[in-house]
């Protein structure tokens, strides 16, 4: 019986994994293949062995680096504002008397349209001679051809977009919190400032923590705004609008699969950094 | 157990309700009155339009870009769905239903999967798809939709597999159903729910996909809709057709966001359950 049920489940999981290893662990090996060889397709010239020639061309360019950085600060900041907004937003469905079924549905519109067409819609508004937000503001500015404000609007498309997920993870987390133990605590004196730190705070750890390691991993892959909103210009590059670039539009194969070997590396470190460095909720709270 | 708690400042309450909707709906709002305001008016720097026109859904829906880009992501996402959920439904089952030793590593491949960059098999997957003669063709898209969607629908289909009283299904069987009768008229209806919203999820990953659709297609054989949106050429090079985009945006964002809403409550708890209890 016990045989059994172990083969059963094995076969009805097989698809499942077979699909998921077919689009993933098979190809990152060949990506891993491919960027030790020179591989051009502009050229028509075979697949060179190079080793790790491509590895160092990657990383001793000033483009993959400042990409990098710029994935990082794109990745802290709208992360960070996404947690203390996505905090708020949670606090609010889950009390607010007034407009708390409207607030829930207007949050998924943000979730359930298309990055592009977000992107769009703010490329729109910043733009100078289509958009509201210089009028609004009354300046004279173009936005997305300037390194720091078209990394502002970045930012903020991303915030927009991926706050109400953020708020939506959090939301279970609080509706976890036992009422009662929030009760007995003002009872006996807590402000409300306290229960927040010392009783709301650390039951959400672990919702806190899978919501955090998620939206990171999510956004330090950011392609589609970046894409959209200034395709890179003005030393906005991301790491992942690198990627595309050197293997989609410049064709270069070998040197492109370098780029995504170590995007690949640069995330497992992230994921392994917050399983290490905040310990197992996160993978206790996934089950 | 909610209502016990003390209710946030009333004021305070109905202040951040108003901004939370403006701030959700803002975007939203400004592309659906732009893609409304007349050709000569788009330059006019106002938030809402001065006369309507729908010369832009017109423009949108005679130029030949549009309707392919519509057609192959309608058609790619609901195949890479129907998929991702049959095949889903087989791994949830198994393992909320049977125990069996193990269990724990399909939900961390699952997890792994989840946090895997798209980037990083964008490469070999452009190469491996020219010379399987997948580049440019919906099977092209509908494999890797299928597989990057599978976490989510398996985690949303086992938490909602997990509040289904599966035992109804022996109490029918011992009351005479026979055991596919038991299937279709117990265990169907309840889980039908769930496996609706979970498809939702899915196919709104699959529809918003931007860097496979850019980098394994090439013509409108197989384009999707945010790829010809973002590529969308007007009559000239250098003027950005402003008002075909937004009706293009419009037209793929109100029925989505309308299925979202009607099935708010579903959407919600399987997105939040998913993710905590998966």
């Amino acid at each position: 019986m016990k045989r059994d049920a172990r083969l059963q489940g094995w076969l009805l999981c097989t698809p499942a994994l077979a699909a998921m290893a077919l689009v993933t662990a098979y190809p990152i090996l060949y990506a891993v293949r491919l960027s030790l060889y020179r591989y051009d397709l502009r050229y028509a010239v075979p697949p060179d062995f190079t080793g790790p020639g491509n590895y160092f061309s990657v990383l001793s360019s000033g483009i993959w680096w400042q990409a990098l950085w710029n994935t990082f600060l794109i990745t802290t900041i709208s992360v960070f504002f996404e947690l203390v907004l996505g905090f708020a937003l949670a606090l609010l469905m889950h009390k607010a008397v007034f407009g708390r079924r409207t607030v829930r549905s207007a949050v998924l519109v943000p979730y359930a349209i298309i990055t592009v067409v977000a992107a769009l819609a703010w490329k729109f508004a910043f733009d100078p001679t289509t958009g509201f937000v210089n009028s609004v503001l009354g300046v004279d500015r173009a936005w997305l051809n300037e390194r720091w404000s078209a990394f502002g609007v970045i930012i903020l498309s991303e915030i927009w977009k991926t706050t109400p997920f953020m708020a939506l993870l959090l939301l279970a987390g609080l509706s976890l919190i036992p009422g009662d133990v929030l009760k007995a605590a003002r009872v006996d004196g807590a402000s409300a400032v306290q229960r927040f730190r010392l009783i709301t705070l650390p039951l959400m750890k672990p919702s806190i923590l899978v919501a955090l390691l998620f939206r990171t991993l999510d956004a330090f892959r950011i392609f589609d705004s970046v894409y959209v909103l200034t395709r890179g210009a003005h030393g906005t590059e991301s790491v992942s609008v690198i990627g595309y670039n050197t293997l989609i539009v410049r064709l270069n194969l070998g040197l492109g699969s370098a780029v995504s070997v170590l995007i690949f590396l640069c995330t497992l470190a992230i994921a392994l950094l917050f399983i290490k460095g905040f310990g197992t909720p996160l993978l206790r709270a996934g089950r | 157990m909610e209502l016990k708690l003390p209710r946030m400042n009333g004021f305070l309450g109905a202040l951040g309700s108003i901004l939370a909707v403006t701030y959700a709906l803002l975007p939203v709002i400004w592309i659906i009155s732009l893609s409304l305001k007349p050709g000569r008016e788009l330059n006019d720097a106002r938030f809402f339009p001065n006369t309507f026109s729908l010369e832009h859904y017109r423009t949108v829906f005679n130029d030949p870009q549009f309707p392919a880009a519509l057609l192959n992501s309608v058609g790619i996402a609901s195949i890479a769905t129907g998929l991702s959920i049959l095949i889903a439904v087989f791994a949830a089952y198994a393992i909320v239903r049977l125990d069996f030793r193990g269990k724990r590593w399909i939900f961390y491949s699952t997890l792994a999967v989840a946090m895997f960059p798209p980037i990083s098999v964008v490469g070999p997957l452009f190469d491996l798809w020219r010379t399987l003669r997948l580049f440019d063709t919906w099977p092209g898209l509908i494999l890797p939709y299928l597989s990057f969607t599978l976490p989510l629908a398996i985690w949303t289909l086992t938490a909602f597999f997990r509040e289904v009283p599966w035992d109804l299904e022996r109490a029918a069987r011992v009351d005479g159903a026979t055991p596919s009768q038991a299937f279709r008229q117990v265990i169907l209806p309840l889980v039908a729910p769930g496996i609706f919203a979970s498809a939702i999820l899915v196919f709104i990953f699959a529809w918003n996909d931007f860097l496979f659709a850019a980098s394994l297609t090439s013509t409108d054989r197989a384009r999707t809709v945010p790829v010809a949106i973002a590529f969308f050429t007007g009559s000239s090079q250098f003027e950005l057709p402003t008002g075909s985009i937004a009706a293009a945006s419009v037209v793929v964002t109100i029925p989505v966001i309308a299925l979202v809403l009607v099935f708010q409550r579903r959407i919600i708890a399987g997105l939040t359950a998913g993710a905590v209890k998966g």
